[in-house]
């Protein structure tokens, strides 16, 4: 079923990368598919890490945080940039809980960590993370957490 | 007309962001504190100037391929940066801390 439900994926997104709808070139791209999935299969790599469907009803959501989160850290960084006047920087290194259950979770809020300008995750362990941050009102709002509540974190059942 | 002020706003804002990106980058005062300022060419640059060129392509295939660009960006540049500063760590090379937090360095 999941492999299905690839295939149809990867028709839909051949189609819109070659625009073309001649037959020949249809079935040529339908062939390249078939094979694709059934390497795929062979490969057990179509699994809920490398395909992660069970994450798509959460995902939305989670996009426009982080397009909010990323333009009013970006307007941030930007103005501490040209400011030019004063020490306008206080580098820090912390250390802030990771509360996801999943692997899929923790690498989501570690990217989405370092996504944010004025926080970079340096390390990533099961229970933490290591984040690197410009200012320390940006350390700050991290340690209160509010970002961990919006990754995408479910956990699949085998 | 109006999507030409729209996307002509976003690439100029785009470019404007990039040119700070780089005055971060000669600004700050060492290797972690200027991955923040790289962060910036990372996202907002990247994607205003997307954004641009995508709204003056139309509804198009040239859409689609700039809107996978800027998935593949948004997947990809953060785990670059992840593993840039994650390098820096473990070759020992200590971030510059803010000294009136007290915090030590190790």
């Amino acid at each position: 079923m999941k492999a299905f439900s690839y295939g149809v994926f990867l028709f839909v997104f051949w189609l819109l990368l070659s625009g073309h709808f001649e037959p020949l070139l249809l079935g040529l791209g339908l062939t390249s598919v078939v094979l694709t999935i059934f390497l795929a299969k062979r490969m057990n790599v179509i699994d809920h890490e490398s395909y992660p469907v069970h994450l798509s009803s959460q995902f939305p959501a989670f996009f426009v945080y982080i397009s909010r989160e990323i333009v009013s850290a970006n307007i941030d960084v930007a103005k501490r940039i040209m400011k030019f006047r004063c020490k306008s920087i206080s580098p820090q290194l912390i250390e802030i809980p990771v509360p996801q259950k999943t692997d899929m979770g923790r690498v989501i809020y570690a990217n989405a960590i370092t996504l944010t300008p004025g926080t970079v995750s340096v390390e990533l362990t099961k229970d933490k993370i290591i984040v690197h941050a410009l200012t320390r009102e940006a350390a700050d709002d991290l340690s209160a957490g509010s970002m961990a509540k919006a990754i995408p974190d479910q956990v699949v059942e085998k | 007309m109006i999507i030409d002020i729209l996307s002509w706003s976003c690439l100029l804002g785009g470019g404007l962001l990039g040119v700070v990106g780089g005055i971060g980058i000669h600004r700050f005062p060492d290797f972690y504190s200027r991955q923040h300022a790289t962060g910036i060419t990372d996202t907002l640059c990247a994607m205003l100037i997307l954004l641009g060129l995508g709204l003056q392509a139309g509804m198009s295939f040239a859409t689609f391929k700039l809107a996978l660009i800027f998935m593949f960006l948004f997947l990809t540049s953060p785990t670059a940066s992840h593993a840039l500063a994650n390098a820096a760590m473990h070759g020992g090379l200590k971030p510059k801390l803010d000294s009136a937090t007290g915090k030590d360095e190790s």
